[in-house]
């Protein structure tokens, strides 16, 4: 069978993500992939610990952290994980409509999250706490800014996999690409729980 | 794209869009190879000026840029790439794959560390090249006036990514693309070096990554992490840079212990001893390689209680290096060695590495580092290390596997010549310098009073240095006597043992017309043993799947590299430059974008054509 | 293959080498001829850590030479060796005794660690340790590093000095350190090791000095700081507590105003030019080092000759002796070098 062939539901497979040899390099390729960003992330967050209590000119996180309006954007993420579990689901069950459906609800969860983030950082701004204005503020701007930016490349990408393949079903060459997607998606969540524990629970605690 | 690859038969636009791992090694390998003329030639310069005290040959800050390129280029430039030529040209062929897992990334890796060298070194064209030593410590980079320090992070950091990718290609490839019966405890033992080298890049690179973010954001858009008087911390950079660093040091010397293992066995014609604890070894290195990052940091003021720990864990590493030493030798104990050239930089390779090991654990007592440390001593040690470990582990494997990669033999006479000057330069410059150390030189001073006592072991070290130049010398005539007279060698000329020799030569296109069954460590010599003359095929010949050629990894390089400059000189010309970074972001994620939109499905080569070409090899 | 032969008999030789270069080297720098107790104590680890290596080495080669020759392939022997798969009992033995060796090295490698260290704790044990407990506790000198030379400050005894540290032979001295700038590393190779001086508040380091002999030592600056980082050199000069005394007694007592008259234009000059950033006794900046007693310095600028035909040139062109540093340079008129190095060279502590 030709990897761009339509799939039906009579040679659909268990897991069309990994049923050629391509679809595994790649499943376990960006599976090992995520284990880099791990390190990455891991590395921003020493920094930021190291660096969160030396505010040089700016404000104190205590003082700036609005926690109502962060933790509206952590629901808004965690809801996004949710909804592409629901397309990964249908993916595994080829409902390519209720897939793409879902795909979108995500990537509609996302640009939220960022429209959030947004206007969180212009308030910040306005109160002295900048990018410039001290240790902590550098700290707080590039590991935020850093998740940010994976929430805005994700966005990108469901974008221009949802308008490529519209109108087309299911193939083993897009259902890896679909997965892999719903993948990153959640990693980028879980980078967001320990963001939120970790810059605004611990900041605003002290 | 398919079309493409049919309708253009140029050579040169083949190299450029090629996604062959055997042409891709190459490819690195010469780069690799270029960037390590490069680099010695900045460590004659450094070797002239200490040559005899107080010269003014090369002093002040051009002599801190020579040592800063020096080190930077041979690590990331020269040892690196010509590491990844090696993984590319062999590992496919050892665990009998057709290509790597992702033929596209291990081009894109490739473009992505030569931009990234061209770039590092345009700085010397543009105003100075960095000057803050290849550790580049904060707040010296981050304050180092002009823009060499900027080159040096834009520069690595787009190296680094294809080195990244690489990482990855290499994990996935050894794991999904084994031969049927290639279990993990029959890879050869350089799969396996390349396999834990691999997973030490994936997870070392991205600290690296986010320093230089860190060391860019301070220098670019003025940021604040190491800037003390705005509350930052300068010791960050060190953590996070020995982070990478230390992992480092065992990406680059595993694999040669990967080489020194395939070539000792070959050449001794015997098994190598004690497989199961050579593989159990260097997954241990590599383990550890990640807790001893903090023994580069001895006098940094960590307290007592961390210095300890660190000293500690570091003397532990020398327990499974010594177990491969012993293990080599047993190798060779009840063998019958032959002194190819190979084989001599092999063999010369076990004594060397071992005095780098033994000052390695003296480093490693952590107050006696309070002298050690920044001092010649140092520079001895990781000289040992590096091109006594490393370098003549990667002239082993070139001579070795030469015939593989070229189908040509290196000439043996002239082999020889290579390797004795070379050794014995090596000796010459780097043992004195032990002493140095400890008599009080530190290191990157670009001078000495003559009132030290220092003179006489510098200069014997600078004539040694003259002698691993002639070396070098020889090596690269030997290169071209032989690709001008061409002597062609058979597939396996070296009556080897491990499935990159069961191909022709020159190895096809596809590598292995049928996917070979593995029934054991050391796979060909067993079906020799059994007395057969090829590899038992796994598969009947049938059609092969093979991936389209692509220009879109160059052109993404090219974007990134762009971007770069755009970076490089945003903090001092403002808008053009913010013009070249939007451009350059624009043509990478372009590119990814397109690589993503167009279907590429690859191509198959088909049964008959196959048969008929096999044919032609054979008569 | 005769050359094996004869690498097998270079073993001893780097044996001997070895042996034969301790104690070499000059005493003023070398950290093989150790005048500090610090420096005794890291010889005495390194000994010890030499002395179990070279017995790894010389096992090592023996039985590497022993291979080399007794196992060479002979001509026309095309016999296929015993394929070994291992032997258990060797294995285990490879990797038991070098476990016991690193034991044997570990354990001092531990204790000189704490020794080494400036706690609260460590301190105490000195004291307990037999030496007479001082009332006050071991003196403390603030060093801080600048691109491209040392500052010393002797803040008990409010005196502040560059270039030359002062210390008193056979008494433990705390020493604090931390940078200006970016990080140096002070490093007395004949009295202890090194540390490095970080910038910032929160990473201010401590260690101790031990001199145990008087004379002039060499320091230098082992973490790479810029273009001046090979001239970062200092002198130390351990001295008998009462000279330590007469001379901190001096310093203190020295004022601006002291010079004699016939310096004068030079002393005019200065107070112009210079006094903002050098100190002289009682008067003048911390930006650059201070000149108080500099007529008694051995080095102008820490790297050449004490005279005055060094000074002029320092002064008419601070870049071209020390490049990258951060001393403008003034544009003095021949006449104006002659008496401003004229008054640099009277400057003398008081009686």
């Amino acid at each position: 069978m030709d990897v761009g062939e339509r799939l039906t539901d009579q040679n659909f497979p268990e897991s069309p993500e990994k049923a050629t040899l391509e679809g595994k390099n790649k499943f376990l390729g960006f599976w090992l992939f995520l284990g880099g960003e791990t390190v990455l992330f891991a590395t921003l967050f020493g920094t930021y610990l190291g660096l969160r209590n030396s505010f040089g000119k700016g404000p104190e996180a205590s003082e700036i952290f609005q926690l109502p309006m962060v933790f509206a954007a952590t629901i808004i993420l965690l809801t996004s994980s949710l909804t592409s579990v629901y397309a990964v689901l249908a993916l595994k069950e080829n409902r390519v409509k209720q897939m793409r459906r879902w795909f979108f609800i995500t990537l509609l969860l996302g640009l939220s999250f960022l429209g959030l983030e947004i206007y969180e950082f212009v308030e910040y701004v306005h109160e002295g706490h900048t990018f410039t204005s001290g240790a902590f503020g550098s700290a707080f701007y590039t590991l935020v800014g850093f998740h940010g930016g994976h929430v805005l490349f994700g966005c990108l990408w469901i974008t221009a996999l949802l308008v490529r393949n519209s109108g087309r079903g299911l193939t083993l060459y897009n259902a890896p690409k679909y997965y892999l997607f719903a993948l990153y998606w959640h990693f980028v969540d879980v980078v967001w729980v320990f963001i939120f524990t970790v810059v605004y629970l611990m900041g605003k605690v002290g | 794209m398919s079309n493409a690859h049919a309708a253009n038969k140029s050579v040169l636009w083949d190299w450029l869009t090629t996604v062959d791992h055997k042409k891709i090694g190459i490819l690195y390998l010469v780069s690799g190879g270029f960037f390590f003329l490069v680099g010695g030639l900045e460590a004659v310069l450094i070797r002239i000026q200490l040559m005899n005290p107080e010269m003014t040959f090369l002093t002040g800050n051009l002599y801190n840029q020579v040592l800063t390129m020096h080190g930077t280029t041979m690590i990331f430039l020269a040892a690196m790439p010509i590491i990844f030529g090696f993984m590319n040209a062999v590992v496919p062929l050892q665990i009998g794959a057709r290509d790597v897992a992702f033929p596209f990334v291990n081009s894109l890796g490739f473009w992505l560390f030569f931009f990234g060298g061209v770039l590092l070194n345009l700085s010397w064209f543009l105003g100075g090249a960095p000057d803050a030593g290849w550790t580049a410590y904060a707040p010296l980079s981050t304050t180092s006036t002009g823009h060499g320090v900027d080159f040096y992070v834009l520069g690595l950091q787009i190296a680094g990514a294809g080195t990244l990718m690489g990482g990855i290609n290499f994990l996935v490839t050894i794991i999904n693309m084994r031969a049927p019966g290639m279990t993990f405890m029959r890879m050869p033992l350089f799969t396996w070096t390349a396999f834990v080298t691999s997973g030490l890049i994936l997870f070392a690179f991205p600290a690296l990554t986010i320093g230089f973010f860190l060391l860019m954001f301070d220098r670019v858009f003025e940021a604040n992490f190491f800037d003390a008087n705005m509350g930052g911390n300068a010791i960050i950079w060190e953590h996070i840079f020995w982070i990478f660093g230390h992992p480092e040091v065992y990406i680059l010397i595993l694999p040669a212990f990967g080489i020194i293992s395939e070539v000792v066995a070959t050449f001794s014609r015997k098994r190598l001893f004690g497989y199961s604890a050579m593989v159990f070894a260097t997954v241990l290195i590599g383990f550890l390689g990640f807790m001893v990052w903090a023994h580069h940091m001895f006098t940094v003021g960590l307290g007592p209680v961390a210095n300890s720990i660190f000293a500690v864990a570091t003397m532990a590493i020398a327990i499974p290096t010594g177990v491969k030493i012993f293990n080599w030798v047993f190798t060779m104990w009840g063998g019958k060695i032959r002194f190819t050239t190979a084989n001599l930089f092999s063999v010369g390779f076990i004594p060397t590495f071992v005095m780098g090991g033994v000052t390695g654990v003296m480093l490693a007592a952590a107050p006696a580092d309070y002298q050690y440390h920044d001092s010649y001593f140092v520079v001895a040690h990781f000289h040992y290390v590096i091109v006594g470990g490393l370098i003549l582990g990667l002239f082993s494997g070139l001579y070795y596997w030469y015939p593989r990669m070229f189908g040509l033999m290196l000439n043996e006479a002239l082999g020889k010549w290579n390797f004795w000057t070379f050794f014995i330069g090596f000796h010459l410059t780097f043992f004195p310098q032990h002493f140095l150390g400890l008599m009080g030189m530190p290191r990157r001073y670009f001078t000495y009073p003559e009132e030290f006592g220092l003179g006489s072991l510098n200069f014997i070290s600078t004539i040694g240095a003259v002698f691993m130049t002639v070396g070098t010398i020889i090596f690269i005539i030997n290169v071209v006597v032989t690709h001008a007279k061409g002597k062609k060698v058979s597939g396996d000329p070296w009556d080897g043992r491990t499935l990159e020799w069961a191909i022709p030569n020159p190895t096809p296109h596809y590598n292995f017309l049928q996917t070979p069954l593995v029934r054991g460590l050391d796979a060909l010599w067993i079906e020799k043993m059994a007395g057969n003359k090829k590899m038992t095929p796994a598969e009947p010949v049938g059609d092969i799947h093979m991936p389209n050629n692509s220009i879109l990894p160059l052109i993404m390089s090219l974007g990134f590299f762009i971007a770069g400059f755009g970076f490089i000189y945003y903090s001092s010309a403002g808008a053009p430059a913010l013009i070249a970074i939007i451009v350059g972001l624009g043509i990478g994620l372009a590119c990814m974008f397109l690589r993503s939109w167009i279907d590429d499905h690859g191509h198959h080569l088909h049964k008959e054509d196959l048969l008929k070409e096999d044919k032609g090899v054979d008569a | 293959m005769k050359q094996w032969l004869r690498l097998g008999r270079l073993v001893p030789l780097f044996g001997i080498m070895m042996l034969g270069l301790i104690g070499c080297g000059n005493e003023q720098i070398s950290a093989l001829q150790p005048q500090g107790k610090g420096a005794s104590a890291l010889f005495d680890l390194m000994i010890l850590s030499l002395a179990i290596m070279v017995v790894v080495l010389v096992v090592v080669f023996i039985l590497f030479g022993y291979v080399l020759v007794k196992f060479r392939h002979r001509k026309g022997d095309d016999s296929i060796p015993e394929q070994v798969e291992g032997n258990h009992l060797l294995e285990v033995l490879w990797t038991a005794i070098p476990i016991v060796l690193l034991i044997v090295l570990a354990v001092p490698t531990v204790i000189t660690t704490f020794d080494l260290d400036v706690s609260e704790k460590s301190a105490q044990a000195t004291e307990e340790g037999g030496e007479p407990a001082e009332e006050e506790g071991p003196m403390t000198i603030k060093v801080t590093g600048h691109q491209y030379w040392w500052e010393f400050e002797y803040p008990d005894q409010e005196v502040v000095t560059a270039q030359e540290l002062y210390l008193p032979v056979d008494e433990r001295v705390n020493v604090e350190l931390s940078s200006a700038d970016v990080i140096h590393s002070f490093w007395i190779p004949s009295i202890s090791g090194k540390m490095d001086t970080n910038p910032g508040d929160k990473l201010t380091n401590k260690m101790w000095l031990h001199p145990e002999k008087t004379g002039t030592f060499q320091g230098a600056c082992a973490e790479l700081c810029g273009d001046s980082h090979a001239l970062m050199y200092f002198k130390v000069k351990v001295v008998e507590r009462e000279e330590f005394d007469a001379w901190i007694e001096s310093m203190k007592n020295t004022k601006f105003d002291d010079a004699p008259s016939e310096v004068a234009q030079g002393q005019e000059i200065f107070e112009q030019n210079c006094l903002q950033c050098h100190a002289v006794g009682d008067q003048g900046g911390n930006v650059g080092p201070a000149l108080t007693g500099f007529a008694d310095n051995d080095m102008v600028a820490g790297i050449a000759e004490h005279k005055k035909e060094n000074i002029k040139k320092w002064v008419n062109n601070p870049q071209e002796m020390k490049p990258g540093n951060n001393m403008p340079d003034f544009n003095f008129n021949e006449e104006q070098l002659d008496a401003l190095a004229d008054y640099l060279m009277e400057l003398e502590t008081a009686e």
